[in-house]
């Protein structure tokens, strides 16, 4: 049998084969194969992060990755970004009937991976199947320890802070649209998928007072920093020239008309931190992989709660919040 | 990119620029920059704040989003509720119609497909044979031979289930229209770089000498909008009114001789209505009749009556002759955002609302 | 009015359709509205058709001419 029936849902011996030929070897740890509804797990302290996201993404295989390398890095880095080090991931699949069992090893393959690099393990799962047409989706939750006493959150935002990009912009939303049939274009962008929790665990461990940790996903960097200045109710203020990215991504932005700041990003994260420890967070970043092109890009002031940008002429005007869909402009 | 800038320059020349326009000391003038494009890169570099006294920009009526009158809209979702594909270009699908827009009627299980060229949509009939394709065709010159073309292909290839909805407009008598307008004080046209590489700055000449007023076509980056905007400054000072090129890499004298054929050979000029204007005689294209079998009004709409009516209190009519500027609008940025747009000067990112929304100076 | 962007011609195939860079994004673009298009070539892209062809004169103009205005020490 080479593709996805009913019955891998169904909890019968199909079921038992998937989960013992693909999920069991390649998530194998000995909570996951002890096969309970749940796993019981040991925590080192009793400040815990919890965070849970689900991935829908079209098409599920994108340059530089597959849903399954975002199942992993979503949540890892959503719980990483309060200060935690993930350390246990449920999975949740859901799959379309006919679905190729090749195809499900190729994202599960790159979920093992994912979870090795990024430290954690996956102590739980589960799957369902549904009719074709849609999919495949997965669902992961986390739980992460949190060992500093910082109140790394949205809302600590403060006046002379400094905001760091730990990498380049717009990579991962560019290589996705890239393969959307109705706008098709061809790029040498890579999505920038990766988990941040080595990164983050490296400044927290620094001892760097952070205030605010942030990957843009959805929504971009401009939406990131728009709801971390009304959080915080401060004002942000950014270079728009100081924005790192690569070429590809600025090239397919001027000509399909999209805003590098409204574009998704999935391995680089927003941080925030008071400004004269800015330069040591960049040090501490750049010997880390996914630290490399760690810049700074602005400042937090008192202020209304808004994000700016220096126009090339030396004024300032809004950065606004994009306004749904990213749909390819000709005009 | 192949820029023709050095980026690494950019912050001295578009500063040297811009001091040099602000030690402008000629009479006071108004500037309509006629195209949307202009106007996202003027409020991008928030170059507006920093004009000197007398000196305005005026965000005209070239964005073609903005300009498409909401019956279009009415239609297309009207022929999306029918069961037509309907592809259209992505600055459409959040226009509000009278009801709706085609994004929610997409929402509802409609088939609205963004493309990004003309020929996307032909690909897309040819894909969906059993399927009726309607393609919403929108804009200037620039943009109009590219429907042709479409259109051409589809013809060369017997595509039955191939169709365009025209809303492409002309540029020129949009111009005429505002300078007609006794309430206009428009002193000088900055216009569009690259509708006139399809049309040709010698377009412009009679326009120019008729109406004593500079017209200077430039490009979009910002050292490119900044020498337009010199160079009108320096007519006015020295009280000419010239055809002046600033963007030699892009426009020539006639321009796209080719593309205009092409345009010729399908499409036909036609009295059109602008959102805002009213209807201009000769103000946009239809097909002509031996490509009837093209076009969605004759095939799908003959008799149809859809209603139509511009939202309440929007005032896109007032901010796209010039009259006022968008944050005169007792909607804008209140009930009229971006994320919420209620005309359709707002949902473009080139309409003055929508750019001057986006990049709003503080 | 319209977004359009300069790009280098890659490759061209026998329905006048080319492969054109754009520093890094490449597309499909219609070559069937310049003349004697030839790979190597820059051509500015608008909606998925190539509208005008790049010379070098051209572009050294556009540079000639700025670096008047910028030298110009009248305003």
């Amino acid at each position: 049998m080479d593709r996805i029936t009913k019955s891998h849902g169904g909890g019968g011996a199909h079921m038992r084969a998937l989960i013992s030929d693909i999920f069991k070897s390649k998530f194998g740890n000995p909570e996951l194969d002890k096969l309970n509804d749940f796993a019981a797990v040991t925590l080192p302290t009793n400040r815990i992060a919890l965070s849970t996201d689900s991935f829908v993404v079209e098409p599920w295989e994108f340059p530089g990755g597959n849903i399954g390398d975002l199942a992993i890095c979503g949540t890892v880095n959503d719980v990483a970004m309060s200060g935690a080090k993930p350390l246990y991931l449920t999975a949740g699949f859901i799959l379309p009937e006919g679905f190729l069992i090749s195809d499900l090893e190729k994202i599960v393959d790159a979920m093992a991976l994912r979870a090795e690099e990024a430290g954690v393990v996956i102590v739980s799962g589960d799957t369902k199947v549904v009719d074709p047409g849609s999919g495949p989706f997965i669902n992961t939750a986390g739980v992460g320890v949190i060992e500093t006493e910082l109140e790394i959150a949205g809302s600590s935002a403060k006046d002379g802070d400094a905001v760091i990009i730990t990498g380049h912009v717009g990579s991962h939303g560019i290589a996705v649209l890239s393969k959307r049939e109705s706008i098709g274009f061809g790029t040498e962008v890579l999505s920038d998928v990766a988990p941040l929790s080595g990164l983050i665990a490296a400044l927290v461990d620094d001892g760097l007072e952070l205030h605010v940790l942030r990957d843009p996903t959805r929504g971009g960097v401009a939406e990131a920093l728009n709801e971390i200045a009304s959080q915080s109710g401060v004002e942000i203020e950014i270079d728009d020239n100081l924005i790192p990215m690569e070429q590809g991504v600025l090239s397919a932005c001027e000509l399909l008309g999209y805003d590098p700041l409204h574009i998704a990003n999935e391995g680089c994260a927003l941080v925030i931190l008071p400004a004269d420890q800015a330069e040591r967070a960049l040090e501490v970043m750049k010997t880390q992989r996914y630290g490399v092109h760690a810049t700074i890009i602005g400042k937090v002031s008192d202020g209304a709660p808004r994000v700016t940008a220096k126009t090339l002429l030396g004024s300032r005007r809004l950065v606004d919040s994009p306004s749904g869909e990213l749909l390819p402009r000709i005009c | 990119m192949t820029r023709t800038f050095d980026p690494a320059d950019a912050q001295l020349q578009t500063q040297t620029l811009l001091e040099k326009i602000q030690s402008y000391t000629g009479p006071p003038i108004s500037v309509m920059e006629v195209c949307g494009t202009h106007t996202v890169a003027v409020a991008r570099m928030g170059l507006r704040p920093l004009l000197p006294q007398g000196v305005k920009l005026i965000s005209g009526p070239g964005c073609p989003v903005c300009v498409t009158p909401v019956e279009t809209f009415d239609k297309a979702i009207y022929l999306v509720e029918k069961g037509v594909i309907l592809a259209t270009y992505g600055d459409a699908m959040r226009v509000p119609g009278t009801r709706t827009t085609l994004a929610d009627a997409r929402a509802n299980g409609g088939r609205v497909e963004p493309v990004y060229s003309a020929l996307d949509a032909v690909k897309l009939a040819k894909a969906n044979p059993d399927d009726q394709v309607v393609f919403l065709g929108l804009g200037f010159e620039t943009t109009s031979p590219t429907a042709a073309h479409a259109i051409m292909v589809a013809g060369r290839e017997n595509l039955e289930n191939f169709s365009v909805l025209c809303a492409h407009k002309a540029l020129l008598p949009a111009m005429e229209a505002l300078v007609a307008d006794p309430q206009m004080e428009i002193g000088a046209f900055l216009c569009p770089g690259h509708a006139t590489m399809v049309i040709g700055s010698d377009v412009y000449k009679p326009f120019c000498e008729a109406h004593r007023l500079p017209c200077v076509v430039t490009g979009f980056e910002a050292q490119d909008v900044l020498l337009g905007l010199l160079w009108i400054l320096r007519q006015a000072k020295e009280g000419r009114a010239e055809v002046e090129n600033a963007y030699p890499r892009a426009v020539d004298a006639q321009g796209n001789v080719g593309a205009m054929k092409m345009l010729a050979t399908v499409f036909r000029p036609a009295d059109a209505r602008f959102r805002g204007i009213g209807v201009l005689p000769g103000g946009g294209y239809e097909l002509k009749e031996e490509f009837a079998h093209f076009d969605a009004e004759t095939r799908f709409l003959a008799g149809v009556e859809v209603e139509s009516r511009e939202p309440a209190g929007c005032m896109c009519a007032e901010v796209l002759r010039g009259r006022i500027e968008p944050s005169q609008c007792p909607l804008f940025a209140k009930t009229c955002t971006a994320e919420n747009p209620v005309g359709a000067c707002m949902v473009s990112s080139e309409g003055a609302c929508g750019a001057h929304y986006r990049y709003r100076g503080v | 009015m319209c977004v359009a962007v300069p790009g280098k011609i890659v490759s061209i195939d026998e329905f006048d359709m080319a492969v054109v860079d754009f520093g890094g994004t490449t597309r499909e673009v219609s070559l069937a509205m310049v003349e004697d298009p030839a790979t190597g070539e820059y051509v500015i892209v608008h909606a998925g058709f190539a509208l005008h062809k790049v010379n070098s004169e051209e572009a050294l103009e556009t540079i000639e001419l700025m670096r008047q205005a910028l030298d110009d020490s009248n305003f």
